[in-house]
């Protein structure tokens, strides 16, 4: 399989159908596995990274889980290529750096992707719609016991696997989720669940952009620790914690609906306003303005069965998705003006924000029961 | 948001740190971050930045001028990347991790999955020091047969666990 027809679909994860779909976009298990007796990916030679990728590459391949798969060297990918990747969560950063000695193996569906020769051997990772850590790290674990029958893993009884830095031993799991968190950044309380979240070992911080600052109001939530704890404990102490920023979030709609409501339509109309009639849009202004629009829609000022076409603009709207269809490389100002087309193409049918919904929600008051995540 | 040192610029860079198990973060903008040499792996101690302030002193103390005599991976290197260079160092810098792992993580002891490999390795080591134990306690009661039988038997393990 070639990388333009797995790009061609959107990945699983992005299609909003798992538990608690309206806040959570994703969650995400990934593992960290070495192979016994050989130097880590980042000490190593050329040719003792080469030697590891062989060893390792094929098994992946061979995997059930990869039976329609997309597999490259990552010198064999142009530097668009890999950005798109890093925009789909597909590969780390770190990854996209990397050249000879290093792959990327993936399922078609982009829910299974393996990068061989990170920063350890192998960074397995599962990712799934909606809150559904337990569902990602059982595909995850499967796959790891299965490239443990050929691969003998660098393991110690005490330490449990070892990675090439130590925050990582022990479990070398990280799972986390990507969150839509605009109510409580409007009512300005995110920084005291942000603080709350990271005194209990866990780490909050914005996908995009640095620090406090999270465009588009999107936050992942992760685990901080990997030893001592095991991996069902610490999937669920995580998945704990995320549905009490999910009601918490929920709460913080229904007082904004509630207490400024008027400011809500204001920003809802605004941003709806903008996407339609702009020529020259940022993607730090396009993912905060999507992300209103995604508030409107929970909201239910908007039609739910558009909900699709506006989460896949927060991908679309990406600087290396713009440009993976044009010929050549596009300057920031060229990336703007195309960006704020495809916005305005896509939402040239999208009807206006019905505003009069809004108050009916509020009449609701109470937010939506916590589903069972079972 | 403003630059920690100098309270003056917009901060650009942004440190995330865990000191003794807390984290802390730091804001510094681009002046203050090059001073501090942040910006320069080669200067600023990238394992201080990755695992916390302290964290390269913390692995000179268990292991000085150590050097892991297989890979070649010195506690300079550590300083300089925060990754170690293969498993091995695991063992190499272990005083020195120790302290490193207990602030860090909940626990010092992995109570995760366990590799099948090391499930069957496990059980054999069993058997080695069950093995073991008899072998002795036929030879203080003279019982030379059994004991030659478990000399056999240990001979066979000893294969086995190498493989």
């Amino acid at each position: 399989m070639d990388l333009a027809s797995v790009m061609s679909g959107t990945g699983e994860w992005l299609r909003a159908e798992g538990p608690h779909n309206e806040i959570v976009i994703s969650s995400r298990v990934r593992l960290a596995r070495n192979v016994r007796n050989r130097a880590f990916p980042g000490w190593g030679k050329k040719q003792a990274r080469l030697d590891v990728l062989e060893m390792i590459k094929s098994r992946v391949e061979e995997l059930p889980e990869m039976q329609e798969s997309f597999s490259a060297l990552m010198q064999d990918l142009s530097a668009i290529e890999k950005q798109v990747l890093v925009e789909r969560h597909l590969i780390s950063r770190e990854h996209a750096a990397k050249g000879v000695g290093s792959a990327v193996v993936m399922n078609r569906r982009q829910t299974l992707s393996i990068m061989i020769n990170e920063e350890d051997h192998l960074r397995m990772q599962s990712m799934r719609s909606g809150l559904q850590l337990k569902q990602a790290f059982k595909l995850v674990d499967k796959v790891d016991t299965s490239l443990e029958n050929d691969l003998e893993f660098a393991y110690d009884p005490r330490l449990g696997y070892l990675t090439a830095c130590p925050t990582n031993v022990g479990t070398g799991m990280r799972a986390s989720a990507m969150l839509h968190l605009p109510g409580l950044v409007l009512s300005e309380l995110i920084n005291q669940v942000v603080q709350a979240v990271n005194k209990i070992g866990l780490a909050v911080r914005g996908l995009y952009g640095e620090g406090t600052e999270a465009m588009g109001n999107l936050f992942q939530i992760s685990n901080q620790t990997t030893l001592g704890e095991k991996e069902d404990e610490i999937i669920a102490r995580l998945t704990k914690v995320i549905e009490t920023i999910i009601e918490k979030e929920h709460d913080a709609r229904q007082v904004l609906l509630q207490k400024k409501s008027n400011t809500l339509s204001d920003q809802i109309g605004r941003a709806y306003g903008v996407l339609t009639f702009a020529h020259a849009m940022s993607s730090k202004e396009a993912l905060n303005l999507l992300s209103i629009i995604k508030l409107g829609m929970d909201l239910g000022a908007f039609p739910e069965d558009r909900r699709f076409s506006i989460d896949e603009l927060f991908i679309e709207t990406q600087p290396a998705h713009l440009q993976k269809n044009s010929q050549q490389k596009l300057n920031a100002e060229e990336r703007d003006h195309l960006r704020a087309q495809i916005v305005r193409d896509r939402l040239k049918l999208f009807p206006k924000p019905d505003i009069s919904k809004l108050a009916k929600e509020a009449g609701n008051g109470s937010s939506p029961p916590p589903e069972n995540n079972e | 948001m403003l630059c920690d040192v100098c309270k003056c610029n917009d901060a650009t860079v942004f440190l995330t740190q865990i000191i003794e198990g807390k984290m802390q973060k730091v804001n510094l903008c681009d002046a203050c971050s090059k001073e501090k040499g942040v910006q320069d792996p080669t200067g600023f101690a990238l394992a201080d930045l990755l695992l916390g302030i302290g964290a390269a002193e913390e692995i000179e103390k268990g292991a000085p001028s150590q050097k892991c005599p297989v890979c070649g991976f010195t506690q300079v290197d550590f300083k300089k990347t925060g990754r170690l260079g293969w498993s091995v160092c695991y063992i190499t810098f272990a005083e020195g991790l120790g302290s490193l792992l207990k602030a860090m993580h909940k626990g010092t002891e992995h109570v995760g999955k366990v590799p099948e490999r090391a499930h069957r390795a496990v059980q054999l080591n069993d058997r080695m020091r069950k093995l073991t134990e008899n072998l002795q306690k036929a030879v203080q009661e003279e019982n030379y047969e059994t004991a030659a039988s478990l000399r056999d038997q240990i001979k066979q393990l000893e294969g086995e666990l190498t493989n």
